[in-house]
């Protein structure tokens, strides 16, 4: 019974770590641009940047899966997207909104002599960005980072409440054959897979350990 | 001509005036040390100089040419920088990069010469402020004044017309000034123009040919060192320097 029910988890577990790869993908980029609307100097830009993301963080990412999966049909009579796709969408802008405020702290941790050292160099403001503040904000928020990658692991659970089959759906369909530990097992899969990612993580961090700031 | 040439600059924040009008020229080859109390106006002058801060009113010209004005844009203000070079109170290298990367970083990025050449260049400065075998090494394995040496070369590196130094010993502990103090010095033999911000009157007597004592944004008093520290014309001046000399 073991390894059947093992081998039909992991198809589930397929579909959590595209949910987890694809929605990592997208919103690591994204963040930084909301963090840059976010600190704008033009204030409109700001102000409708930071209301957007305390929309996204004050409601349940449940709830922001069944608007995206279900508004355009439910308000507008348009086909809706495909599970998953919705599913991304959803994850990759609730996941831009929290990544850009960890990225807004580190970016304004950085002194502000870094860049004025920059510029008495004269360096353009994106070299100044890109090869002196970035890697010592990627240093200061690991630990922020890691903690928030962790817990989109988890939060793919959220899926099945639109009907994606991932890792819990597939647990869950063993009850109605009478088994109910399948869906207890799920959670070694999410487990195991937050063991790797800390493991990565703190090889990470040591990688950036050559350097103080 | 004078190499450096500043007009009646303005700067006031919020709603303090900082700079109430300071105009000096400096001719190439000259140090000019720039003393007075805190809030007087010092480090602002040279943020201005630096376009780290854009100045009230007033112009800037170095070699003839006019570099403030209204409106410049980002481009003009980069290039603008490039004749002055500043080196911080407090060091600001580059924590993830060498010593030696430190210093090749600017003239790479803004391809002032081939690769070698500027690794040719940057050793050569760091021979010159004593610090050639620490090229690998990563600043926060230095000593601040080995930081502070680090960052003179990395500022020499893009041979600025002005090379200004706001407080660099300030930050320090009093057994490492010395050391940054000397490479001061040495640049000083080498023809560099330099404008130095600081609170060690020894130094500034021994090595500036021009001494400003600031005061309340506006150069209570300028002349050489003798004239300045021996004969102060102006009571304030005065009683500055007495009230610096008993502190040692």
């Amino acid at each position: 019974m073991f390894l059947p029910v093992t081998l039909q988890l992991l198809s589930g577990f397929a579909e959590t770590v595209k949910i987890f790869a694809l929605t990592l993908i997208f919103a690591l980029p994204l963040g930084l641009v909301v963090a840059f609307g976010s600190m704008s100097r033009f204030t409109p830009l700001r102000a409708l940047t930071r209301g957007f993301v305390w929309v996204i963080r004050g409601t349940p990412l449940m709830l922001q899966l069944m608007i995206i999966f279900y508004g355009p049909g439910l308000l507008f009579g348009l086909p809706s997207m495909a599970r998953s796709t919705a599913t991304v969408v959803a994850f990759t802008i609730n996941y831009a909104c929290y990544f850009s405020e960890i990225y807004r702290g580190g970016i304004e941790s950085i002194p502000k002599g870094q860049y004025e050292a920059g510029q008495v160099l004269g360096m353009t403001k994106p070299q100044i960005f890109f090869k002196v503040v970035l890697l010592q904000v990627v240093k200061r928020i690991m630990a922020p980072m890691s903690n928030e990658v962790i817990t989109l692991v988890k939060d793919t659970s959220l899926a099945r409440i639109i009907g994606v089959y991932e890792i819990i759906w597939s647990g869950e369909s063993f009850i109605k054959k009478g088994l109910l530990w399948p869906l207890f097992y799920t959670g070694a899969f999410y487990l195991i897979f937050n063991g790797v990612l800390t493991i990565l993580f703190g090889y990470l961090e040591k990688k950036l350990d050559y350097f103080r700031g | 001509m004078a190499l450096l040439e500043v007009k009646n600059l303005k700067k006031g924040f919020a709603d303090t005036d900082v700079l109430k009008g300071v105009s000096f020229s400096l001719e190439k080859g000259q140090v000019l040390a720039i003393i007075g109390s805190s809030g007087s106006g010092k480090t602002t002058l040279l943020r201005c100089l630096n376009f780290l801060e854009t100045p009230d009113e007033g112009q800037v010209f170095v070699d003839g040419k006019y570099l403030t004005g209204t409106n410049l844009s980002d481009e003009e203000i980069r290039l603008n920088r490039l004749k002055f070079g500043l080196v911080f109170q407090n060091f600001n290298l580059f924590p993830q990069y060498t010593v030696l990367e430190n210093i090749t970083l600017a003239p790479t990025l803004l391809k002032q010469g081939n690769p070698q050449d500027i690794q040719a260049t940057a050793l050569r400065l760091l021979e010159q402020v004593g610090l050639t075998q620490k090229k690998d090494a990563y600043p926060h394995q230095l000593s601040g004044g080995q930081q502070q040496r680090v960052a003179i070369a990395r500022a020499l590196a893009l041979s600025p017309q002005v090379l200004c130094f706001d407080e660099p010993t300030s930050a320090l502990d009093p057994e490492l000034t010395g050391e940054v103090l000397r490479v001061i010095r040495g640049l000083k033999d080498r023809d560099n123009t330099m404008i130095v911000v600081t609170h060690e009157m020894e130094f500034a007597k021994s090595v500036a040919d021009v001494v400003i004592y600031m005061a309340d944004g506006v150069i209570e008093e300028m002349g050489t060192p003798e004239q300045l520290f021996e004969h102060p014309r102006s009571e304030k001046t005065r009683s500055f320097i007495r009230g610096a000399q008993q502190a040692f």
